[in-house]
């Protein structure tokens, strides 16, 4: 089997569950006859009919309304939203209506809302959102944010399957930038457990999406210089793996965050005080945080590059950590 | 006297209403009696409209009810207690005390959907249950209620229009009580009758007294058959008022003392039970042993809802997330073959002939033209209208007028607006001028 990019690994899932499972269906803006805005969902239409792939007027809260009906049907809903900035317009529907179902009333919503988020193609202010941490404080949710095409796949498959509401975000920025072979069997990645992509015993990175493959890099550079950073991608940000983040920090006692979402509230600040409520007593230094700047993502290239963060920013940060 | 409803019907119906009715005035008391855990919102004065509507549907039908549609819940088989334990925080309420009132449910038996404080989002999702039971071939309607406050927000016409693309078999129920806590309906919406807001929908729409439980039940019976004839969502606007405050602690001071007197007259209950003997449907003694039986019944229910405690704290934390205690199945009413390949595969193209042009734009406004100012939309008589009732939408609106700001005369020169920078950029470099 040839490599294929992200975007067609999360292709491939939707259309090897349709396939599987008569109850999934699609609901979204331009997702028949046009494909979705990034192709996404292109040729379900023609495989699977007007009732299963269900394009709809340009109204998210009737998107996430609808799909949240079309679950308690026992139906599985996948909603695309055509850019996840377009989640606030439907944020009433997801944290009350939707994440409290199954706990107020014991009604699950097996539904996924997936959607192309993060910043670096020069979207601006309402194309590039990272807006996982709204979601990640909301109980009753999942969040899924991957970094590549295979746990993509694997990972939405089990979401698909999974009898609660999950958002599964696509970092848009790596959906035609990086190939994998995948297996040709069907396979799911379990939601809620990190990974170690790259072992070290120095420092811990934690990190997810887009700035995994940043601090990938950034880490073979600080081989070099003789510093192994860990590198710990968390794929899942609700539930939140603990276990691996507190392992690998006890493991190498220092601990760096990476994420391309903003500084304040970001899940950094989470996972620092995870660390510090089950690893204290292991940390040599200070946890550092690398992030965006605290403002929203602007548009002009230059103004984009200073605000999202860096391989140059991770090195620095590593530097400073290695030096405790 | 309609020929659709049997003797039985009628007096099952005037049931709910009396149930609906004393469950109201008992959880006052416990109310009173600081029984009840936070506010007590009251069905008096709507309780045609809920059961007359509800009784329209089958039970494989779903409805979500808002906070006054209590009758709604007891048509469609909830019990007295289940209402009450919800109001007392019980273990036993069909939430074990995680939520209050009329926020409960059940997909499986009863099909009924939760509602949630926030107004208006039962429309789209009531659009989901009703295109996935079409999905599945279950033949179902889907009903939900709305007041009339719920009209202004974005949910309800979002949702309204995705029902009406769908052609989904929906039937939404504005329930116009001309109140939205202290906001009359005339400064909530600017149109007279509400069911218009279906016009800019193309879907169909009725008018009914919402007072009168027979006229209620029958244009909901109308608009349940042709949805489920697959001609798409009807709107139905009962007006009928809410004779107390919001909620329990509103004295509702803000309603003119003479709008309770109109409504009083049109009580529902009274008017029902007039009928009733005019039309030699029951007799006194067939009154007063129904309304013993409900008085039986809801001392049994409050003494059942009485012995339940309140729930185990741990509890608090119990029941996020489905962790399998549910399985999950659709109940598929017609091959699944037909929505898998090679059966579901479709050639993806414009079924619109002129590709939604010019065409189309004037076919409708000719339709529009030859009948009159509906747009082409057909809407279903309902001859049920009390022509007093619809009347009575005509209350005084203290006749506020619109001023249209005027400019002074003067031709302002154009200023050249001075730039001001919000964000001065790297060190010794002011904001460009």
């Amino acid at each position: 089997m040839p490599p294929v990019t992200m975007l067609e690994a999360i292709r491939q899932a939707i259309f090897e569950e349709m396939e599987r499972d008569p109850s999934v269906v699609t609901i979204g803006e331009d997702i028949g006859v046009y494909g979705g805005a990034f192709k996404v969902t292109a040729g379900l239409l023609e495989r699977f009919g007007w009732e299963r792939v269900i394009d709809t007027p340009i109204s998210e809260t009737a998107i996430i309304g609808a799909a949240v009906g079309m679950s308690y049907q026992g139906l599985r809903p996948i909603a695309e939203l055509q850019f996840i900035d377009f989640i606030a317009c439907c944020f009433n529907q997801i944290t009350n209506f939707v994440a409290k179902s199954h706990y107020r009333w014991g009604a699950p919503v097996p539904m996924v809302m997936r959607g192309p988020s993060g910043g670096g193609v020069h979207g601006g202010p309402f194309h590039s959102a990272n807006p996982e941490m709204y979601f990640v404080h909301t109980p009753g949710l999942k969040v899924i944010y991957p970094s590549t095409a295979y746990d993509a796949k694997g990972l939405l498959k089990s979401a698909i399957r999974d009898n609660n509401p999950v958002l599964f975000l696509e970092h848009k920025f790596l959906y035609r930038r990086i190939k994998e072979e995948l297996p040709e069997d069907d396979y799911t990645v379990p939601i809620g457990k990190a990974i170690v992509r790259r072992e070290g015993r120095d420092l811990t990175i934690v990190t997810y999406a887009a700035m995994m493959h940043t601090s990938l890099e950034a880490a073979e550079e600080l081989a070099k210089e003789g510093i192994e950073a860990e590198v710990v991608d968390l794929r899942t940000l609700l539930p939140l793996d603990k276990e691996t983040i507190l392992q690998s920090v006890k493991k190498t006692n220092k601990l760096l965050i990476v994420h391309e979402d903003t500084r304040t509230g970001g899940i950094a600040g989470e996972i620092a005080a995870v660390a510090c409520e089950g690893a204290f007593e292991d940390l040599d230094g200070p946890i550092l945080r690398v992030t965006a700047k605290d403002s929203p993502v602007p548009f002009s290239p230059p103004l984009e590059e200073r605000f999202l963060p860096n391989k140059s920013d991770v090195l620095a940060a590593a530097r400073e950590l290695a030096r405790y | 006297m309609s020929e659709s409803l049997t003797r039985d019907q009628y007096l099952e119906l005037y049931y709910y209403m009396k149930l609906n009715r004393m469950l109201d005035e008992q959880l006052v008391r416990l109310f009173r009696q600081n029984v009840v855990v936070g506010g007590l919102y009251s069905n008096l004065g709507q309780e045609a409209t809920s059961v007359g509507t509800a009784y329209a549907l089958e039970k494989r039908d779903w409805i979500a009810p808002m906070i006054r549609n209590v009758g709604g819940l007891l048509v469609k088989g909830y019990r007295p207690r289940d209402i009450l334990t919800q109001y007392m925080a019980r273990y036993d309420s069909p939430t074990m005390g995680k939520d209050g009132t009329s926020h409960f449910g059940d997909l499986k038996d009863r099909h009924v959907v939760s509602p949630i404080s926030m107004l208006g989002d039962l429309v789209p999702v009531m659009t989901g249950v009703a295109i996935g039971g079409r999905y599945l071939g279950q033949n179902i309607v889907a009903m939900t209620w709305v007041g009339d406050g719920a009209t202004s927000t974005g949910a309800f016409h979002e949702g309204l229009n995705f029902a009406a693309t769908q052609h989904a078999p929906l039937v939404l129920v504005v329930e116009n009580n001309q109140w939205a806590y202290s906001t009359p309906v005339a400064k909530q919406v600017p149109i007279h009758d509400l069911a218009d807001r279906a016009k800019a929908y193309g879907i169909a729409s009725s008018v009914v007294d919402g007072n009168d439980v027979v006229a209620v039940y029958q244009t909901a019976k109308e608009a349940v058959a042709r949805c489920r004839d697959g001609k798409g969502p009807v709107l139905i606007e009962a007006k009928t008022m809410r004779m107390k405050g919001h909620a329990q602690h509103d004295p509702a001071e803000y309603v003119p003392k003479e709008m309770f007197k109109y409504w009083e007259a049109r009580d529902p209950i009274a008017r029902y039970e007039k009928y009733l003997t005019e039309n030699d449907i029951w007799d006194a003694k067939t009154k007063a042993s129904l309304d013993a039986r409900i008085d039986k019944e809801l001392k049994e229910e409050l003494e059942a809802a009485e012995k339940s405690p309140l729930p185990p704290p741990e509890l608090a934390e119990q029941g996020v997330y489905c962790d399998g205690c549910h399985t999950i199945e659709p109940e598929w009413k017609r091959s699944k073959k037909e929505v898998m390949p090679p059966q579901s595969s479709v050639k993806p193209e414009w079924e619109v002939a002129d590709f939604g042009g010019f065409d189309l734009a004037s076919t409708i406004s000719k339709k529009a033209a030859a009948k009159g100012d509906n747009g082409g939309v057909p809407a279903i008589q309902s001859k049920s209208v009390r022509a007093e009732t619809v009347a009575s939408q005509e209350l005084k609106t203290n006749g506020r007028k619109l001023s249209v700001q005027k400019s002074n005369g003067r031709a302002e020169k154009s200023k050249v607006l001075e730039r001001v920078p919000f964000g001065r950029g790297p060190k010794g470099k002011a904001g460009r001028k």
